[in-house]
């Protein structure tokens, strides 16, 4: 009986590696047989190759950690704006009410439209790719705090004023964390859409590094293999900022959906 | 005050939602240290009732005193039907319980000393580290009716808090209750809409009319306490309840 359990634990394990090894193993095959020009597309070999050599000794490491640098300042600036304000319109729904449509409309704005603007104030330095993305990732978050304080369980607000409770009170101990599982929520949202414009930000304006820079170069120079390994790199990140998220979540939102 | 005299008094309260006239010239009294339930028909505004003591929600006309004064200046007790909405998730049962303190600003230590007081002196053995949602239903309810008794309230309202447990929690429960009653002594207003229950609990019950509400009748269940399993089958119990189902049938008919 132990065993069979500790097979199925094992089995349910490996389940989500099918999928990477059939993927792999099909991206070999097609390199092997030549289907496509192995020029357009090099074996996995090859890629996990120029990976290693450019996160060791090449530019690649250098880029990563920019546009992680970059991702994380636009959504530091993003949470201290969208955070407070988010509570503040959530908590009177007539003044979220009042605002609702311009919130609405700048976030179903592609924050790549504004690229241009944001280049006219700011200029083409690291300025405009990190708040076009504190842009996009803010509106997202805030709507998201919004909700959340709004949709806060009336009864625990009952509850928090029948004990006595303050106006102020109610806010920051109850109202407050009600919104933490739709902000994460947000802040999920936000990030990866942060990364997003930083990526694309660094393969058009003006730059000399990061992710989407070295993309970007890399198919100029025809350098398939470091291009392959470089969007696997911006993959990668994009991954494991959701699954940090995610974790953080878990721990300070524990009673999330129980 | 001695036991019995009026504790909250209810005098020419008026109270309408929409054209919906819940209450119309409505006078009572809850008499301090007993324990009243009160039994009506669906949507009569039982709970519309206790809210209004509570100051929940607003009066239209009317005085509500509790010991003569508002219940602004009164230490009182509230528990929701609704525990699992009604407890803060993310506090430990412990912490949920002494949050009615902290709001008193009462010093950390002298919180933590009244909680295992009043834990030692209700004989709880629930593990209060445990967050709510790690608890069994009636567990979390006794956690809430503790978060409301912590204060030591004057009066303590109960808006049908056995309603979403299964019976046996149920009977469980009804008697911690009635411990805690005879215990604390405080006067309790319990909503419900198990008859059985109301009775069993109560000194008196308040048996309203369909809207606008009126008193149909104020029934002395005089049962000496401890009750038990065996008051259920006494024929004096069984009267009084036999009683207050036929005037509740009355008041349901309507005039
Ligand atoms: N906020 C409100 N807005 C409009 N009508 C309301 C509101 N609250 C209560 N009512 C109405 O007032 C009447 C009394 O409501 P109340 O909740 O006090 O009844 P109740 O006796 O507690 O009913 P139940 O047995 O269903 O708990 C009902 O007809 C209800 O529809
Ligand atoms: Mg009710």
């Amino acid at each position: 009986m132990r065993r069979v359990f500790a097979r199925d634990a094992l089995a349910q394990a490996l389940l989500p590696c099918i999928g990477v090894v059939l993927l792999l193993a099909l991206w070999y095959l097609a390199s092997y047989v030549r289907v496509v020009d192995p020029v357009l597309l090099p074996s996995p070999v090859a890629m996990m190759t120029a990976l290693w050599r450019g996160m060791t000794a090449g530019s690649l490491a250098h880029d990563f950690l920019r546009t992680v640098e970059r991702t994380t300042v636009a959504m530091l600036v993003a949470a201290v704006i969208a955070v407070p304000l988010g509570i503040l319109l959530g908590s009177s729904e007539r003044l979220y009410r009042s605002v609702e449509f311009v919130i609405d409309f700048f976030r179903s704005t592609p924050a790549s439209a504004v690229f241009p603007l944001f280049l006219v104030i700011f200029g083409v330095g690291d300025k405009t790719k990190i708040y076009v993305a504190s842009f996009g990732a803010s509106l997202v978050i805030l709507f998201n705090v919004a909700y959340g304080v709004m949709n806060a369980r009336k009864t625990r607000l009952l509850a928090a004023k029948v004990m006595g409770a303050s106006r102020l009170r109610v806010l920051t101990d109850v109202m407050l964390m009600e919104s933490l599982p739709q902000t994460f929520v947000g802040l999920r949202n936000g990030v990866s859409l942060a990364l997003v414009i930083v990526v694309v930000a660094e393969m058009f304006i003006g730059s000399v590094d990061g992710l989407g820079h070295a993309v970007f170069d890399a198919q100029q120079m025809f350098e398939m293999p470091d291009m392959y390994a470089s969007i696997f790199a911006a993959g990668a990140l994009g991954y494991g900022l959701n699954l940090l998220f995610l974790l953080v979540e878990k721990r300070v939102v524990h009673w999330s959906g129980k | 005050m001695p036991d019995g005299a009026a504790h909250v008094t209810i005098r020419g309260l008026a109270k309408r939602f929409q054209d919906a006239v819940v209450y119309e010239g409505f006078d009572f009294d809850i008499p301090r240290g007993r324990f009243v339930s009160v039994f009506g028909p669906n949507g009569c505004g039982k709970s519309t009732l206790i809210n209004m003591i509570a100051g929940l929600v607003p009066t239209d006309r009317g005085e509500i005193l509790l010991g003569g004064k508002s219940v602004k200046d009164t230490n009182f007790g509230y528990v929701f039907q609704n525990y699992r909405d009604a407890l803060f998730p993310w506090l430990r049962a412990f912490d949920n319980i002494e949050y009615p303190l902290k709001l008193r600003h009462i010093p950390q230590a002298q919180r933590r000393a009244r909680v295992e007081r009043l834990v030692a002196r209700l004989g709880v053995t629930i593990d209060l580290r445990r967050y709510p949602y790690e608890l069994s239903g009636g567990q979390q309810q006794l956690v809430s009716i503790m978060r409301a008794l912590v204060v030591e309230p004057e009066v303590l309202f109960l808006d049908e808090p056995f309603s979403a447990l299964d019976y046996e929690m149920t009977l469980f429960m009804r008697d911690q209750l009635q411990r805690l009653f005879l215990e604390t002594a405080t006067t309790m207003v319990l909503v419900s809409h198990d008859l059985e229950e109301a009775v069993y609990l109560a000194d008196h019950v308040l048996l309203l009319s369909r809207r606008p509400a009126r008193i149909a009748d104020y029934v002395d269940v005089p049962q000496p306490r401890p009750r038990s399993a065996a008051t259920l089958s006494d024929p004096e119990f069984v009267r009084v309840k036999g009683h207050c189902l036929e005037v509740f049938q009355r008041a349901v008919r309507g005039p």
